[in-house]
């Protein structure tokens, strides 16, 4: 099954929301939190999202509709 | 030779084998290499390294690399200048440019970071190499694949200047103009090096790739007689730079090249991005990610992968960070031209205009021996200051004219 790694990072007036709970609930994906660093004024999570690739891609654009940042885990690759 | 050990995880210290992997399974944690110190001691020493190739591979025991054959054989080694007429007018006794911007083959510190991230590929078995890129990273992957004879894949975004473009047709690797922005190329890259058996220097192949700007640690340290500077200026894109910067100086008393580091390691960013010096400044250990404006492209990455341990190595090194507006890059690049001769691209603008700073407010002091670090060549970032050099002097094609116009007399002399 594919999976796939990101890098999710919430905007201050995100963090009280149960976004990944919520994602969870709204498409076809399980979300597995392996390291997250939440803070008062800031957060993030890396996460892996298994499931179909369609349902994945689906469940970035819906975690991006939340108001959150998601990026490869890599962070920014292009210099 | 083979003095790595192994992949380490820099989050859970988790080991791996030394293959093209960069991502800790356990806790998703970027991977970096691990090396054998004690071994590397025994067989070290300074004279094996001066009796080296005049280039970055004189330090291979420190790279992780086996060899012993290595591609890229000319990077590196480049001018440490004396920068006598920028430091009298900055109030600094003792100030060094670490020139850059003559590094072979695509003059910028990518061809050390490329030298080493081919070479590893090609011991790992890999024939296609690749990168994402708008502008250095490319130019020196393409050269350095044609020159081996590998086969190239480099990702633009599809609004990317022509210039830059050409910069890299030339070698003739396959470019791929990736029709979206600065986040598309990246995600799409991020899928194509987990589905293809290619090595990405920046993802896949990474922990090594990075390796390679340790050298510009070894190369100061050894071109200032064995000894650390006070003072380091370092410009910062993903933070990477910095961080191996720290991470060579430490490695050179750890196998007993140099008995103390005394540095102070000090980061520099344009505002237009700056992720990990605005989190500095405002005393946090974390950073924002930022949507990048700014003429200082090659330091455009607003959500940086090392800017934590960039944080983090400041913090050590009890240094400094500080960032400069695009108006003081421009000023940077014309002050460090009209003072020493050298001729930067927008990032080396912004080293010299935030060395400035730290001088102007004590941060770094008038005694202190002082590197700053100038990464890329003028020529590719041209249009940074086409407006801002003025204009040639006109004039008819006679001796009259001329000396009129410079207001000589029969004898010479006389000036503008």
């Amino acid at each position: 099954m594919p999976n796939v790694k990101v890098h999710v990072q919430f905007p201050e007036n995100k963090i009280k929301e149960p976004i990944i709970y919520q994602i969870g609930h709204e498409f076809k994906v399980v979300t597995n939190v392996r390291r997250a660093d939440v803070r008062e004024t800031a957060g993030w999570m890396d996460l892996e999202l298994t499931g179909d690739s369609t349902e994945i891609d689906r469940a970035i654009a819906g975690l991006r509709k939340k108001g959150v940042i998601v990026d490869p885990i890599e962070l920014n690759v292009v210099e | 030779m083979a003095t790595m050990k192994a992949l380490v995880c820099r989050e859970c210290g988790k080991e791996y084998p030394t293959k093209a992997i960069h991502v800790c399974e356990m806790c998703f944690g970027p991977l970096e290499v691990k090396y054998s110190y004690e071994e590397i001691k025994k067989s070290i020493s300074r004279k094996k390294i001066q009796d080296g190739p005049h280039s970055i591979w004189r330090y291979a025991d420190l790279l992780p690399v086996e060899g012993p054959t290595f591609l890229g054989p000319h990077a590196g080694m480049t001018p440490l200048v004396r920068a006598k007429n920028l430091g009298a007018y900055l109030g600094l006794d003792e100030l060094y440019i670490k020139n850059d911007t003559v590094n072979h083959p695509t003059l910028s510190f990518k061809d050390r970071v490329v030298a080493v991230a081919i070479t590893r590929a090609r011991e790992l078995g890999f024939e296609t190499i690749a990168c994402a890129s708008t502008g250095n990273l490319a130019n020196s992957v393409a050269a350095h694949a044609a020159a081996a004879g590998m086969r190239a894949y480099v990702f633009i975004p599809g609004d990317l200047e022509a210039a830059k473009v050409l910069g890299n047709l030339i070698y003739k690797p396959n470019v791929v103009e990736v029709e979206g922005n600065y986040d598309d190329v990246n995600r799409l890259c991020s899928e194509i090096a987990g589905e293809h058996g290619w090595a990405f220097v920046n993802i896949n192949i990474r922990p090594y790739y990075a390796e390679g700007s340790k050298t510009l640690a070894f190369e100061t340290v050894e071109q200032l007689g064995w000894r650390t500077p006070d003072q380091a200026v370092i410009p910062m894109a993903s933070g990477s730079l910095l961080t191996k910067i720290w991470k060579g100086l430490h490695e050179m008393k750890y196998v007993g090249l140099i008995d103390e580091v005394k540095t102070r390691i000090n980061g520099a960013q344009a505002e237009g991005c700056s992720p990990i010096s605005t989190a500095f400044k405002a005393g946090r250990d974390f950073f924002k990610p930022v949507k990048p404006k700014t003429i200082a492209k090659s330091l455009a990455i607003g959500n940086p992968a090392d800017g934590y341990y960039a944080l983090k190595a400041t913090a050590e090194s009890k240094g400094s960070m500080d960032m400069v507006t695009d108006d003081e890059v421009v000023e940077g690049i014309k002050l460090l031209a009209q003072t020493e001769g050298i001729f930067a691209e927008t990032a080396g603008g912004v080293t010299i205009g935030v060395l400035q700073k730290l001088v102007k407010n004590g941060t770094i002091k008038k005694g202190d021996l002082t590197v700053a670090y100038i990464t890329g060549n003028g020529l590719k970032t041209q249009e940074a200051v086409i407006d801002a050099v003025g204009r040639p002097v006109r004039i008819q094609p006679s001796l009259a004219a001329f000396e009129k116009t410079f207001k000589m007399g029969k004898n010479g002399g006389g000036d503008s």
